[in-house]
């Protein structure tokens, strides 16, 4: 057994450049068949199987009794595999799927995403990476607990851990039942406990360990499906595959268009009936209650006229009509304030794409950049992973790794938003309605593309046409002209994504539930083998409830996980930092540090979204930005009002801050 | 712990110290290329190379070339102070 262990890691290279290759020839594979008249279906079907099976496989092999291995894979991962494994544990299906449609949709704005979730890592590289590995416990509230001493900074930690993990995976389950349903043509709620089946295949037997080689082998696969179909596009579009450098002529094609069609007499002829529709809404709000009883009636009346024999779609029509009809005037306002805004957006003429903080202004789209650097380097998800690599040293390449990783994709999103702009732009901006391109009545059946001839011209404005956030990475191999083995490539590209956030952040949760509550609180006496099946137990519960919520469809889940960066920013991060950089933060000081950080971002969260508590204009997503210095300014003064640390913890600090002595973990 | 012991305080002040210096540059560096770029967006973006306004690029691109080298060089660089003051762990077995 040990021998065969290390000849994996000895190999690792070896074994994934061989199931990389295998990967491509098997998607060539598939693209021969397509062209021998495999159908689509087949096609998603192979690609769902046969990626889910992968990952099982490897989880399953993966499978340890050893406490070591299953928490921080036995310490045994070397720097590149591990940037590999938080590159995917990192990168959720709203990077995957989103990220570029938000930049397509906000322009230089957007880039506050970009510049946030990669900049943490230089935060997370000199404040924390390797001084955690050097203190080489398992869990994030296990360094909560040895630095400030006793239950309470670990409980607060578990609390912490557990509010940011959960609302982020799911988000993440949502994203695989999504894919699953779209792709198989599935019902959501199937797609759900399927995706939850690959979810747990890959981390229950073999926890840390089993879900980093998956993760490292969900990581190929979807960076693969990230860069194919905009290498070809870019290929297209300017005759040179390097999108990430070709996009700079392109942009240059968006400015000169933008112009032109905000000139365009027919454009500001829509522009004007946006207005009116803007009015029309502003008229129905004003006139609540009546207005909300008169349309329920008038929908149900359109359900009531309907006769007989009408085709069954027209009913349901109707009746979905009536479902989506807010259930009382205070939803209908608020839900037609938000249809006014999206009106009155469209009477104005385009803000140009290149042009700053049009969208967002200065001071918002620096503090929601800042917010979420600053909440990439506290999630407990990622620093976690930093546990798993031999040693500080290599603890330090790693965040480097990491940050490569990632970077390869998110250096790319911009080409990706780009692209599909020039392309909407210059190639279906201004078509006849009747002879739009394919890929848009494909996107439009599934809601993520809709289009309506406002002033009845027969030709498509810009303002006519909606298109989705997620619709720019999956309909990107058709705008290209790609065969559905792209789409299908791309779709398993989003559901590895999904699926190695997921697993990351269940190990999270379960781990803070059974190492830091039950071993560490209650139990200290537990056997490995209760610990462990434990663990795992929790593991299936915390996956069902999260399922269970996830069928739901909330869509305030969007916005919570926005929201967990912030959290995670304002009761983590002070704390952990201070822990290592401040030799005299005491429990004290950290207690109050969490809460009071913890307390101000809730505050503002909810002040903001809910009661229109508005400090300097900052928006609820970035409320962090009070919580984080509060935290730190609390633990600092707190810490010396109450007469600094113990010397042992100052010895710890010092400790922790040299590699020498680093733990070499060997618990069986 | 002990660690301690085995390397003298004087030892690890200096190598903190050098550990501080060069975390204060990449978060310097870090600093600029992200916020102060952000703010000076309007200007940089007289600058257009190769089809990119210099403003944006540094958003979309630039700042995330720098982080990424920012990093390896703080790892290659603390590595080797580790050995310098004598503070680098055991060999890995």
């Amino acid at each position: 057994m040990a021998n065969g262990k290390s000849s994996f890691l000895d190999n690792l290279g070896k074994i994934y450049m061989i199931y990389t290759v295998g990967f491509i020839v098997f998607v060539i594979g598939l693209g021969i068949g397509e062209k021998m008249g495999m159908s689509n279906s087949m096609i998603g079907y192979t690609y769902m199987v046969i990626t889910i099976g992968l990952y099982a496989v490897i989880g399953i092999s993966s499978r340890t009794a050893k406490v070591s291995e299953y928490y921080v894979a036995g310490r045994s991962v070397p720097a590149l595999f591990n940037g590999m494994a938080t590159g995917s544990d990192w990168m959720s299906a709203a990077s995957f799927i989103g990220m570029a449609g938000t930049i397509f949709g906000l322009g230089y704005d957007g880039l506050a995403y970009i510049m946030g979730w990669t900049g943490g890592y230089v935060l997370l590289a000199v404040f924390l990476g390797p001084y955690l590995r050097k203190f080489g416990q398992y869990t994030i509230p296990d360094f909560l607990g040895a630095r400030y001493g006793g239950s309470a900074a670990r409980t607060i930690g578990i609390i912490a851990a557990i509010i940011a993990s959960f609302t982020y995976l799911i988000a993440q389950v949502t994203g695989v039942g999504i894919i699953m349903s779209r792709f198989l043509a599935i019902d959501f709620q199937i797609g759900v406990f399927v995706g939850l089946a690959g979810i747990l295949v890959c981390s229950m037997l073999g926890g840390m360990k089993a879900v980093t080689w998956t993760q490292v082998a969900q990581y190929i696969i979807l960076i693969i499906a990230y860069l194919v179909p905009v290498t070809v596009m870019s290929y297209n579009a300017t005759g040179v595959p390097v999108s990430e450098v070709m996009y700079g002529q392109v942009l240059q094609k968006i400015d000169a268009k933008e112009k032109q069609i905000n000139a365009d007499p027919k454009e500001i002829e829509v522009m004007g009936l946006w207005k009116i529709e803007a009015d029309k809404i502003d008229a129905d709000i004003k006139a609540l209650p009546g207005s909300f009883e008169a349309k329920k009636q008038a929908l149900n009346d359109k359900l009531a006229a309907l006769p007989a024999d009408a085709p069954a779609a027209d009913k349901e029509k109707a009746q979905k009509a009536i479902t989506a009809f807010p259930k009382n005037p205070a939803e209908a306002k608020e839900k037609w304030e938000l249809a006014k805004k999206a009106a009155m957006d469209k009477t104005k003429p385009i803000k140009p794409y290149l042009q700053p903080f049009a969208r967002l202004d200065m001071l918002n789209m620096l503090a929601l950049t800042f917010c979420l650097m600053v909440g990439t380097a506290g999630l407990p998800h990622i620093l976690m992973r930093y546990y798993t690599v031999p040693s500080v040293k290599q603890a330090r390449i790693s965040v480097g790794w990491s940050l490569f990783f990632i970077f390869l994709l998110y250096f790319t999103a911009p080409a990706y938003a780009a692209f599909a702009r020039n392309e909407v732009l210059s190639n279906v901006i201004g078509l006849p309605i009747a002879s739009l391109p394919a890929w848009m009545a494909n996107w439009a059946k599934v809601g993520l593309v809709s289009f309506k001839d406002l002033n009845a011209d027969g030709i498509l404005q810009f303002y006519e046409l909606t298109i989705g956030a997620d619709a720019i990475v999956l309909a990107t191999p058709e705008i290209a002209g790609l065969p559905y083995v792209v789409s299908g490539l791309v779709a398993a590209g989003g559901l590895a994504a999904a699926l190695s956030t997921a697993d990351g952040l269940l190990l999270t949760i379960s781990n803070a539930l059974s190492h830091d509550l039950y071993y560490k609180m209650i139990n200290p006496n537990a056997s490995i083998l209760k610990r462990l099946t434990i663990s795992r137990v929790l593991l299936v519960i915390v996956a069902i409830i999260s399922a269970y919520v996830a069928t739901f469809k909330l869509t305030i889940i969007v916005e919570l996980v926005a929201w967990a960066f912030s959290i995670a920013a304002a009761s983590f991060f002070p704390a952990l930092v201070m822990g290592i950089w401040d030799k005299k933060a005491n429990k004290a000081g950290a207690l109050c540090g969490m809460w009071l950080g913890f307390s101000l971002c809730l505050f503002y969260m909810i002040g903001s979204r809910f009661y229109g508590l508005s400090w300097f204009g900052v928006k609820t997503i970035s409320s962090g930005l009070f919580g984080i210095p509060l935290g730190f300014i609390t633990i600092y003064v707190v810490s010396r009002l109450t007469g600094g640390a113990p010397k042992d913890i100052q010895d710890f600090v010092e400790s922790v801050r040299i590699p020498k002595g680093a733990s070499v973990a060997h618990e069986e | 712990m002990k660690e301690l012991q085995e390397v003298s305080k004087e030892q690890r002040d200096l190598y903190w110290k050098k550990n501080i210096r060069l975390t204060t540059f990449t978060l310097v560096i870090w600093f600029v290329v992200t916020y102060v770029c952000a703010f000076f967006v309007k200007e940089l973006n007289n600058v257009v190379i190769f089809g990119f306004p210099f403003g944006y690029y540094m958003g979309a691109q630039g700042s995330l070339i720098v982080f990424v080298w920012l990093i390896f060089n703080y790892a290659f660089k603390m590595n080797k102070y580790d050995k310098e003051f004598g503070v680098e762990e055991e060999e890995e077995k």
